[in-house]
């Protein structure tokens, strides 16, 4: 993002990515259906929908069966695709995930939107800050979270290349694009150092990577070095990143719009206490549930933008400089 | 198969149930034993399975909703061929690949892993509404019990059955009229099951759990019935088979202890022999 004006990047909401890759690994893949819960057009399925009337499966407001139907097309080689809002999703129909589709490990790919405070409006009753804490803890379960548009396209892909059951974390507010360059790769399971520096880490997730790098900007005006990581796939996480980059630094920020309790603040936090412990401070939504207001002036409040990111960071460096 | 072909082999499916429960110290025998006569017409008559080839393509489905009873689907697979009769001892046993609710990565024959109640026949929906995309023609039946019917989740995949007119699904409702707590009408009335399905666009037989000529008319009446699901509703008795376990909400996730396990041996031998 540095060097560009913020006002020529380009914004897009995650949820849009996921609906136009579907739409194009529906050519590829004839054995793909996408159903959804009365959720087609916030969702984004819909796109696929129009193209694939006849493999575009609307359940209705009905979000545990529809985890269930998506289990039994898993077991006949099918390869489902099932979105709901995360609330719903992973909130509602959390045990139908992990007994039919994650105990016999199949091969549904779960697209859960409207995830997080940015939700906006709709507040507290929509706004699902536990979705990653409830989905790490079902055994074999991919979780990803894209910082954009373009990494959430890439995440599609790479989940429906994978085999075996994967949750997908998008939002509904418009984000800004950051991967947008031709040397931009994707691995699932990796995460990327989108800024190299030395004096703390900041690990990000989803909308936070963009807050951070701003974070970042800042940061290096005053003389604080920090290194920006973007993590994707919270599980598996990139230990070896995370570890290489505590060991650098000596000092870890996570930064994520979900709950700090379980998210990949905790997932960071299990990696470093095993491998090598370093004070990690932990940006996310406080032990609280959200508010109605506009993505923006929540994401503000919560302290969850550049500049919400920067006061965080620039307080625990403090802190732990005076050690 | 004759009738008395079919009740020779639900008696062997319910001396199964009786020594691998027994065997487990735990298990749930009672919404089993009601069950095996619904086991036995499905593995030995109404579906077409291969214990040789349990993955077969174009094999109809079948899920076990109730998945608690698992000792009658066992102890049917296992007289079916798909496993040694022998391993039914070692359910719910470490190291057994007899779980105590069914596992389709471990048990051939299973093609759902099942067990939380109302979440069986959702899979179940999804599997006869792939085999309408997928342009297949092998039938589905799913297994669900009286009290199980309490799960809102079951009426979510019920409306989307009849919504999707999928008349190649059929459910069973084990109807034996108890669960853990007691009577289901003092629980929480399912009734009338039949009426309620018939809401939700199905067709609904009523028949005699336990008599083949009423179970083979209504699969038949379910083969017959185009553009919607059917529903059986088995009138059955919870414990069906040992006298002291009929009717018994008590023996509903209980094991026999040796001397009950004698007796129910000896009165099924017994039932055996008069056959």
């Amino acid at each position: 993002m540095s060097g560009k004006n913020p006002s020529e990047v380009r914004k897009v909401a995650t949820r849009e990515g996921y609906g136009s890759m579907l739409v194009e690994l529906g050519a590829k893949y004839p054995n793909m259906v996408v159903l959804d819960a009365d959720l087609a057009a916030a969702t984004k399925t819909g796109m696929f929908g129009k193209v694939y009337p006849e493999r575009h499966i609307n359940c209705g407001i009905a979000e545990a069966n529809m985890v269930g139907v998506a289990a039994g097309l898993a077991s006949m080689g099918m390869i489902p695709f099932i979105s709901s809002f995360a609330m719903f999703v992973a909130g509602r129909a959390y045990e139908q995930v992990r007994n039919s589709i994650g105990y016999p490990h199949l091969n549904v790919k779960i697209g859960a939107s409207h995830a997080g405070i940015t939700v906006g409006e709709d507040g507290a009753t929509h706004q699902c800050n536990e979705d990653i804490a409830l989905m790490r803890t079902i055994p074999g379960m991919v979780v990803m979270c894209p910082a954009d548009e373009v990494e959430a396209k890439a995440a599609v892909k790479a989940a429906i290349e994978y085999e075996g059951p994967v949750y997908m974390r998008f939002g509904r507010a418009a984000c800004p694009v950051i991967n947008d360059r031709p040397d931009y790769r994707f691995e699932m399971g990796k995460g990327t150092i989108v800024r190299e520096g030395s004096d703390v880490t900041l690990i990000a997730t989803g909308i936070c990577v963009g807050g951070a790098l701003e974070a970042a900007e800042k940061l290096a005006e005053e003389g604080i070095s920090a290194e920006v990581i973007n993590i994707c796939t919270i599980k598996p996480l990139d230990e070896e990143l995370v570890i290489a980059s505590a060991k650098k630094t000596g000092r870890v920020v996570t930064a994520e719009e979900h709950s700090i309790i379980g998210g990949l603040g905790s997932a960071v936090c299990d990696t470093l206490c095993k491998n090598y412990p370093v004070p990690v401070h932990k940006i996310g939504v406080e032990d609280r549930y959200g508010i109605s207001a506009s993505a923006a002036v929540l994401v503000e409040k919560f302290g969850l933008d550049g500049a919400g990111i920067y006061k965080s960071v620039k307080e625990f460096v403090e802190r732990t400089e005076e050690k | 198969m004759e009738n008395l072909e079919l009740q020779k082999i639900a008696n062997e499916v319910r001396k199964g149930i009786i020594t691998s429960v027994h065997s487990a110290k735990a298990g749930h025998p009672g919404g089993s034993l009601s069950a095996a006569d619904i086991f036995t017409y499905l593995y030995f008559e109404e579906m077409k399975v291969d214990p040789k080839n349990p993955h077969m393509d174009e094999r109809d489905r079948f899920v076990l909703s109730k998945g608690h009873t698992a000792p009658g689907l066992y102890a049917a697979l296992a007289l079916k061929g798909y496993f040694p009769v022998e391993d039914l001892v070692t359910l719910r046993k470490l190291g057994s690949y007899l779980q105590g609710h069914p596992d389709m990565k471990l048990v051939p024959g299973v093609d759902m892993s099942s067990g939380s109640l109302g979440q069986g026949v959702s899979t179940a929906v999804g599997m006869a509404l792939g085999a309408k995309l997928m342009g297949k023609d092998f039938r589905v039946y799913t297994l669900l019990g009286d009290g199980e019917i309490q799960e809102g989740q079951v009426w979510e995949a019920a409306m989307l059955a009849g919504h999707r007119h999928l008349d190649n699904l059929v459910f069973i409702v084990d109807n034996n009229g108890l669960q853990i707590d007691g009577r289901v009408e003092d629980v929480c009335s399912p009734y009338p099951i039949d009426k309620k399905f018939e809401a939700f666009n199905f067709h609904a037989i009523n028949v005699d759990g336990h008599d083949y000529d009423e179970i083979r008319k209504a699969f038949q009446e379910a083969r017959a019935t185009k553009g919607i699901p059917t529903v059986i509703i088995a009138h059955t008795i919870k414990g069906k088979g040992v006298s002291f376990m009929e009717n018994e909400a008590s023996w509903h996730g209980v094991a026999p202890n040796d001397e009950q396990y004698e007796a129910a041996m000896a009165e099924l031998e017994r039932i055996g022999e008069g056959l």
